[in-house]
């Protein structure tokens, strides 16, 4: 067995490869089971009718795209401070599964939000701020796809992630007091959990729970890539200098 | 079989389809780079242990 | 001393940047067409966007000059500390670049037919709002300093930061072309630059500290 230069990511890889199996598993079973309770066994709701049922996916999408970068942002300092790989590897995992959550936020959300408010996309204040939400992503993926060294990329990546945590924050409310005026009466709250009745908000939870655990899987999954990735860089590096 | 959706049918429809096709995406493009890779790893290894 | 000229050089985005400012603003009634009513409402927001993209325009080269003739890396070794450096070339550019523009929204605005009570709150907001869009696109250029094709990237990267600042700013134009209370907005706005400029530079010095390893 040829000598892994980083102890950590050989660690990662015999962990994630027991773990993968029952995260896989689980995760399929509750989005499975949640999203056919919701879709097939909920009844309409009063105002908006058989809508409703998107919000089985817009909810847990929504939710899970704002986790997925605040575990960037985790993942981001842990590199900062500790200089674990493994870390900087796994933020770079989770910004692609966290960008389709935002791109599912948005479209169930712009979906449902046709029939409400008569037009395809309106400026409401949540909806504008996934959109930002959207292009930081975007900005992070193409700032990791654009360097060449994996470090610098990382330590780059990382200080972009903190940076653009403050002024995604800051965003959110620069948003809502641009928009208070508008919508205001609107009858459609697109997340409101307190208002949402019993026999939604368990199989909602129940999807809740299972998106999380795909969002798990799949950062495993894909941080066991990114270190292969790496690895092999290493070695053609090695290859070439020996040449 | 499907729920009676009423006037619906087509938001609901269509955005349980956009969701379901972009997670489909998502897994798919994973395995795939994730397979690869693995491939390309374990053939560099091999290469390496043989000629080192 | 030689230092501190080197830390002075902006990359010469004075004249672009007026230029395309006003290409802009001149291709904006083309783009909604010529009414009247419908130039006056968007005009403040229409001068702040115009303003923003020309900062923009001139961030890549802002550092890319010192990168690529060594004077960085001169920099980076000289007695000031690098956030002092990245301070001055941010300031370089907003005098190069941003005020230039802010003294210029007011002619465009003629074009846009902004109302009277517009002139003094776009002229106000940019004053106060130009500095951040410095700042924070000085960290953007750090962080692309080192590639090729970088200006896209460093679009890309920067929009998203600058929204809170155009969101505040614009705003305050607006409402205040409206006659309507400003404060809010504006503070928010001077709280961001404020913010930024105290706290941005460490960003960019560190950020530049990776890109010379």
């Amino acid at each position: 067995m040829s000598i892994w230069e980083y102890a950590n990511p050989r660690k990662f890889l015999q962990t994630s490869e027991r773990v993968m199996p029952v995260l896989w598993v689980s995760s399929g079973l509750l989005m499975a089971v949640g999203l056919i309770w919701g879709f097939f066994f909920t009844p309409d709701d009063y105002r908006q009718g058989s809508t409703v049922k998107i919000i089985f996916l817009h909810v847990p999408a929504a939710l899970m795209a704002i986790n997925a970068w605040f575990m960037m942002l985790v993942a981001s300092l842990i590199w900062v401070i500790r200089r674990h790989h493994v870390s900087a590897l796994a933020a770079k995992a989770a910004a692609p599964v966290g960008i389709v959550m935002t791109l599912i936020a948005l479209a169930t959300g712009a979906i449902w939000g046709q029939p409400m408010w008569g037009t395809w996309w309106a400026w409401d204040p949540r909806l504008t701020s996934f959109l930002v939400l959207f292009l930081f992503y975007l900005g992070y993926i193409a700032l990791w796809e654009a360097i060449d060294n994996p470090d610098t990329a990382a330590d780059l990546t990382s200080i972009l992630c903190l940076v653009g945590t403050v002024f995604a924050v800051l965003s959110r409310y620069a948003v809502n007091f641009w928009n208070q005026g508008l919508h205001q009466g609107a009858s459609l709250s697109l997340d409101e959990k307190e208002n949402v009745a019993d026999a939604f908000s368990n199989p909602l939870y129940v999807c809740m729970i299972g998106f999380g655990l795909f969002f798990l899987a799949m950062v495993f999954y894909r941080t066991g890539t990114e270190i292969r990735a790496r690895r092999i860089k290493a070695l053609m590096a090695r290859q070439r200098q020996e040449a | 079989m499907l729920p009676d959706l009423g006037k619906y049918s087509e938001t609901v429809l269509s955005a349980y389809a956009a969701s379901l096709l972009l997670l489909a995406l998502l897994v798919v493009l994973t395995l795939w780079r994730g397979r690869r890779v693995r491939r390309d790893m374990d053939t560099l290894e091999q290469r390496m242990r043989r000629d080192g | 001393m030689r230092d501190l000229r080197l830390a002075v050089r902006a990359g010469g985005g004075f004249g672009l940047g007026l230029a395309f400012f006003l290409i802009v603003t001149v291709m904006v009634p083309f783009s909604v067409g010529p009414e009247s009513d419908l130039l006056a409402r968007i005009a403040p927001g229409v001068l702040w966007l115009g303003a923003l993209l020309s900062c923009l325009l001139s961030l890549d080269r802002l550092l890319a000059l010192d990168w690529e003739d060594g004077s960085l890396d001169l920099l980076a070794t000289a007695p000031l500390p690098l956030e002092a450096v990245v301070s001055i070339k941010a300031l370089a550019h907003w005098i190069t670049t941003g005020l230039p523009l802010v003294l210029a929204a007011p002619v465009l605005g003629v074009l846009l037919n902004l109302p009277l009570e517009g002139f003094k709150w776009v002229v106000i907001s940019l004053l106060l709002g130009t500095p951040a869009l410095s700042v924070i696109g000085t960290f953007g250029a750090a962080l692309t300093v080192g590639l090729k094709r970088g200006g896209l990237l460093l679009s890309l990267l920067v929009m998203p930061l600058y929204v809170p600042t155009l969101i505040f700013g614009a705003e305050a134009a607006r409402r205040g072309a409206m006659g309507m209370v400003v404060e809010t907005p504006l503070l928010m706005l001077a709280g961001i630059s404020a913010g930024v400029i105290a706290l941005m530079p460490f960003a960019s010095a560190a950020v530049l500290r990776i890109n010379l390893r």
